[in-house]
């Protein structure tokens, strides 16, 4: 394993030590448990929204808490969900009297330990909302399966509903925006290469040279199928053709189009799937009227992407829009 | 014989020791159909548990699985932790105030612990999780309440159960937990909560085994 760090153990605890040094304009760390805040929280009569999940998946979701975006985010151990006392620390500090919602990647390992911190909290009389998100249409929707995964929708859907929040729409209304959200992006991702998480010390799969991985998530597990490598125009149509197949999306849908890199994938790279995606969006007759490229959701130094498409309205779009003022995205100010 | 309180710990320390021991190997199962924490994860959650002991050691048993369960849910996370932490605390339920387990405490405990996680997880027999060598394990000891076996007879049948349920999800398709993602590609493995689980009542047959 050749990584910069000093010892597997102490990956997360130093990171957080990092951001605190970097953006002090921005968050406050609290330690055992851990959570990142917005350096204002709690933000009184606004809506607070938190969500979490494993480290590793950088700037997801620490990078993401600041004005116009999360009030706090829970880091767990690299790929591993964080533990509900984080989660309930976390929301207790930053409810600002309107209430509470937590933004769920639907995993196993994330949905237990959300639920548990929910309804601790609303034990201690805290109006707590959860939203699951699953967009991932590499996994089938079944009674036999976890259901889809959460992953690039949850950064759209963390800036819409950020921005929304700001405008002090009451949770009611917040938490049913993340749900249509929710309803109207798919995603799906696809590996050139494996991740070595700290702790293991080796990648998680071997992939051949010659090889890659269509269907990943984002937590270095193999994919549904492995297939001889390809060019970036077919992976592009490869994916663009799954999702868009999914929603359906129509002919005619304005979208948010999202060219996510895993982590170790270059902008370069990214750019050239992004100019297929849109090539094939137009040919469907989808008209992307807004773009997200960049590693914002990663596999720690994975290579490959994710596309995420949303159907986006005049308030989705107006919400985008909005000044955002985080360390993993910033706009508007 | 009953297994006393001091036996309880030292099963509880013990099984630190073996999750030490297998670390590696349950990451490995997990970097199969998983996503290789599930080692780290439950190593993390002992050593918390191993560091509360101390405090606890002079009280009844049904404070100790508490004690355990709330140590693993606020230091595991994954599925994991609400899985293990709810174990040990509904099986805890079933312990307040006792200084020492009776075959049937144990059997209750277990019994109550199983619910529990079946209750949160929803895993069927067959989905390839824990509850695959779990199940089993409850199956053998309550067809030994009747028999006229020993505690450690018992408890040796039940680990040999769980053994059995834990080689049983190698050729099983996964339904549940992050295996389930992989579809078809998850046959063929074997399901690290399961072996983990399986490692739990193998390692208390060891440690009690003169009862
Ligand atoms: N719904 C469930 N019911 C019972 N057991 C489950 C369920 N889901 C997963 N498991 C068990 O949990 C084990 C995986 O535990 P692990 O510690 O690796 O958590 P994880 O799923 O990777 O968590 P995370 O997704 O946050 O990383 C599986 O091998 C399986 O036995
Ligand atoms: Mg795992």
């Amino acid at each position: 394993m050749k990584k910069l760090i000093n010892k597997p153990e102490d990956v997360v605890l130093e990171e957080l030590k990092g951001i605190e040094k970097a953006h002090p304009d921005l968050v406050k760390i609290h330690y055992a448990p851990d959570y990142i805040i917005r350096a204002d929280a709690p933000v009184k009569g606004k809506v607070a929204l938190i969500s979490g999940g494993g480290s590793g998946h950088e700037p997801m979701h620490g990078g993401f808490v600041g004005m116009g975006m999360l009030d706090a985010a829970c880091p767990g151990a690299v790929f591993t969900s964080p533990t509900p006392d984080q989660m309930l620390e976390a929301t207790k500090a930053v409810d600002g009297g309107a209430g509470v919602l937590h933004i769920v990647k639907n995993y196993t390992g994330d949905v237990m330990n959300f639920q548990m911190a929910a309804d601790m909290a609303k034990e201690e009389g805290i109006d707590v909302e959860a939203v699951v998100v699953d967009d991932d249409v590499a996994v089938k929707d079944s009674l036999w399966t976890a259901g889809r995964r959460g992953v690039g929708l949850t950064v759209l859907m963390e800036k819409l509903v950020g921005a929304a929040a700001e405008e002090k729409r009451p949770l009611k209304e917040i938490a049913n925006l993340a749900r249509k959200i929710n309803g109207q992006g798919r995603s799906m991702g696809m590996a050139l290469t494996s991740c070595t998480t700290p702790s293991a010390g080796k990648p998680t799969f071997d992939l051949p040279e010659d090889e890659m991985e269509i269907g990943v998530g984002i937590h270095g597990e193999p994919g549904r199928t492995r297939t001889k490598l390809q060019t970036a125009d077919q992976i592009t149509e490869t994916l663009m053709k799954a999702i868009v197949d999914d929603l359906p999306f129509m002919s005619g849908d304005k979208v948010l189009l999202f060219v996510n890199g895993m982590g170790g994938t270059p902008l370069i790279e990214l750019y050239i799937v992004y100019r297929k995606a849109v090539e094939i969006a137009e040919k469907a007759g989808l008209k992307v009227v807004r773009n997200l490229i960049g590693p914002y959701i990663t596999s720690l130094e994975m290579a490959g992407t994710s596309i995420t498409l949303l159907k986006m309205d005049d308030d989705l779009i107006k919400l985008w829009d909005a000044p955002v003022k985080t360390a993993g995205m910033r706009w508007g100010i | 014989m009953a297994v006393t309180r001091d036996e309880v710990i030292s099963w509880i320390k013990a099984y630190g020791q073996v999750i030490t021991e297998n670390k590696d190997y349950l990451t490995d199962l997990d970097s199969a159909i998983g996503d290789a924490d599930h080692g780290a994860n439950m190593h993390r959650g002992f050593l918390a548990v191993l560091a509360k002991l101390p405090a606890v050691e002079d009280k009844d048993i049904g404070t100790i699985f508490k004690t355990v369960g709330m140590a693993l849910i606020s230091t595991v996370g994954g599925a994991a932790g609400p899985l293990y932490g709810t174990f040990f605390i509904q099986a805890g339920t079933k312990l307040n105030g006792k200084m020492d387990l009776t075959l049937a405490d144990w059997t209750a405990a277990l019994d109550a612990g199983i619910t529990g996680v079946v209750n949160i997880g929803k895993a069927n027999v067959g989905d390839k999780t824990m509850v695959d060598a779990l199940t089993p394990a409850i199956q053998a000891l309550n067809g030994a309440t009747g028999q006229e076996l020993s505690m450690s007879d018992a408890l040796k049948k039940s680990a040999k159960a769980a053994e059995e349920g834990m080689k049983g999800t190698i050729p099983l398709l996964a339904h549940k937990g992050r295996a389930s993602y992989l579809g078809e590609r998850s046959i063929g493995h074997q399901d690290p909560g399961a072996t983990s689980s399986f490692l739990l009542l193998d390692t208390a047959a060891n440690v009690w085994v003169n009862n």
